[in-house]
């Protein structure tokens, strides 16, 4: 890294229902990267949807970027929007949204740093381990961006931009508004 | 004008359900039904493959609770290659399951108080559903503390679970006959003594908390926590040695409304012998009972209600004390109280954080025989008490070790009817006379839905997503009134 900010990169959803794996996928090919490479100060987790105890990895951190798969048809191959502190309850607390796991961040130990959500859009989502083709695709592109950022996290630009209309930047994240998980 | 209500789906619970109630031309509740509207896929999913796949293939039935499926899976799997029906393991393997299982008892648990239950006993059910989550509770200086341990208390569990099962995500720990890993000394110590709060102390010192603050909403809402969605039932769950409570394994219980021992202890292996499961035209989700009573009579109650009325005991010492206030409370009889579910999942809390740490401190944990075998055999079964409720796994297999068949029993498809049952019971109380559907009777209803803390995407073996409808019809079927959130 070019600076010494720290940062997370938090993949989720279940790798058991085909493309919901993508943030799994992305954090792997990722991790032995970074491993590879000698890079610092990155950190990486997964998990089969985001949950309230979630919200301890952001402490010491400043910069996050949640990685999930979408099936959100305005998605081109992937985008990067970022996440703002969002405390409207999700219909579950068996899974909630980055921007909640921010706001109940936010209101237990103060304010979250700048967080960004990476979705993959997928389309397979049946009882199978592997990628759709396309899926798989779409992660190839989303990895090969998300390697200059972790190389220099001032190059966030790369991730954003992927939508089929220009102004749908800031797709919400979030179960029942486009993420899978 | 006779009218029919639906509400679908329900918040907060996983998967895809909606409630319909019915109202004849005087405005009462003639019937109502809690639906679920995904279909059953992952029996016919796991057909030809290898039997030793199942403990990780299960997982992929939902992310809620793979830990249950995982090792139930396991246990099956155990007897298919003849390492017992679950005390043939090594000591090692045995007690690295169930320090596993307690860690999946007490994050689970823990999500469900802290998370979805206490933001509605503590702001109450009148209150705007915006302000009845955890964020809500931290907001609040009171119960910011709850907050916390609620989440600290859930980041513990699933810590305890990496650790057993190897990774966070399709956890490979448990494996045929046995485990694939026992725990480092290092792993041990920082569960038995880690940084404060992380420590199996906190968790017990937390729980007992816990449990005192329910009853001190007990005690100021007494005949609500009492009298809501109460009803008599059969209740049916694992219990150990001596009739303790016991989650990971045992014999099959159940006890009838008067506390009646019903189903003696059976060997869960025969289990066909004496449970049936009902099909319904208008439900997915199948209707288990005991056959010996029939399907009308031989419903039952799984979970943490049931679990405390048909065990004897709490083999660990500050859980057995408040079992012993909670027994008292009814004078020893079943207790058939919705909401005291919660109390019950708390004891049971408790119950975990003390099992955790006597796991923790024994030498056992530490070390390396880890597999059992024997002579193969064609069919296994494995049971166990999710955090849900009594959880059934059944595979046959082929000479070629491929599933020839599975049949799961979530716990969620176990508690059909009583959630059936619970809906009836509110919305007759709730919605007779009513034209329209308030947010209070909306929460009404599912809140005691919420009390069997239901994983439908995992009774119905699809993904589903639960948002809230209410519709009102007519007994013509003509919309009379919709509300949504």
């Amino acid at each position: 890294m070019a600076d010494n900010r720290r940062m997370l990169i938090y993949g989720y959803g279940n790798p058991g229902r085909q493309d919901d794996g993508l943030g799994k996928a992305l954090i792997e090919l990722a991790e032995e990267w970074v491993q590879k490479e000698d890079l610092e100060n990155i950190s990486f987790d997964v998990g089969y949807q985001l949950l309230v105890e979630d919200v301890t990895l952001i402490e010491n951190k400043d910069l996050i970027i949640f990685v999930d798969a979408s099936m959100d048809e305005r998605i081109v191959d992937f985008d990067l929007a970022a996440v703002e502190a969002d405390d409207k309850e999700t219909f579950t607390m068996h899974q909630v949204s980055p921007g909640f796991i921010l706001a109940l961040y936010e209101t237990l130990y103060g304010p979250a740093p700048p967080s960004y959500l990476l979705q993959i859009r997928g389309y397979e989502w049946e009882m199978e381990e592997s990628l759709s083709p396309g899926a798989e695709e779409n992660l190839q592109k989303a990895w090969k961006a998300l390697r200059q950022i972790l190389r220099d996290p001032d190059r966030l630009d790369v991730l954003s931009g992927h939508t089929a209309a220009s102004t749908e930047k800031g797709l919400k994240n979030g179960p029942g508004n486009g993420s899978k998980s | 004008m006779a009218q029919k209500i639906t509400i679908s789906p329900v918040t907060r619970v996983e998967g895809h359900g909606k409630v319909t109630i019915h109202l004849n031309d005087e405005g009462e509740v003639i019937q109502s039904r809690l639906h679920i509207v995904e279909f059953r896929g992952f029996e016919r999913f796991v057909q030809n493959r290898p039997y030793w796949e199942m403990p990780v293939l299960v997982q992929r039935l939902c992310g809620i609770c793979p830990v249950s499926h995982h090792l139930a899976a396991a246990k099956a799997v155990d007897v298919i290659v003849g390492a017992g029906t679950g005390e043939g393991l090594t000591p090692t393997a045995e007690k690295i399951r169930r320090l596993m299982h307690y860690g999946q008892i007490l994050q689970s648990h823990a999500l469900h108080f802290f998370h979805l239950a206490s933001p509605d006993l503590l702001f109450g059910v009148d209150a705007d559903p915006a302000q009845r989550n955890v964020i809500a509770l931290a907001r609040t200086p009171e119960y910011r503390d709850l907050a916390v341990q609620g989440v600290m208390m859930r980041k513990f569990g699933q810590e305890i679970i990496k650790a057993t099962a190897g990774k966070k995500i399709h956890g490979t720990g448990a494996i045929p006959g046995g485990v694939n890993k026992s725990l480092t000394e290092q792993e041990r110590d920082l569960f038995l003594k880690g940084e404060d709060p992380l420590n199996a102390d906190a968790m017990i010192e937390w729980a007992e908390a816990a449990i005192a603050l329910f009853r001190d909403f007990h005690k100021k809402n007494q005949e609500m926590v009492d009298e809501f969605s109460r009803f008599p039932s059969n209740h049916l769950s694992l219990v150990g040695k001596d009739g303790a409570l016991d989650l990971y394994h045992g014999k099959l219980r159940a006890v009838d409304a008067e506390g009646k021992k019903i189903l003696h202890d059976i060997d869960y292996q025969e289990y066909l012998d004496y449970i049936g499961e009902e099909v319904r035209s208008w439900s997915y989700m199948k209707f288990p009972f005991l056959t010996e009573l029939g399907k009308q009579e031989g419903w039952y109650r799984v979970g943490p209600l049931a679990r405390l009325n048909t065990c004897e005991h709490i083999p660990t010492p500050r859980a057995q004390e408040a079992f012993e206030t909670y027994k008292s409370y009814t004078d020893g009889r079943p207790n058939d109280m919705c909401m005291h579910t919660h109390w019950a999942r708390l004891i049971e809390t408790l119950f975990a954080a003390e099992s955790i740490k006597l796991l923790l401190e024994d030498p056992d944990i530490l070390k390396d025989d880890l597999i059992t075998k024997g002579k193969r055999h064609p069919e296994g079964i494995g049971l166990l008490e999710a955090p849900r409720g009594t959880l059934f796994h059944h595979y046959r297999v082929s000479e070629q070790d491929q599933i020839t068949m599975a049949n799961l029993i979530v716990s969620t498809t176990n508690n059909n009817q009583p959630m059936n049952e619970a809906v009836a019971q509110v919305a007759r109380k709730q919605m007779t006379g009513q034209k329209t559907i308030t947010e209070p009777m909306m929460n009404a209803v599912e809140m005691a839905i919420r009390a069997y803390d239901p994983c439908l995407s995992c009774a119905t073996h699809a993904i589903g997503r639960m948002p809230l409808e209410i519709t009102i019809y007519d007994r013509h079927g003509h919309l009379i009134d919709r509300k949504s959130r």
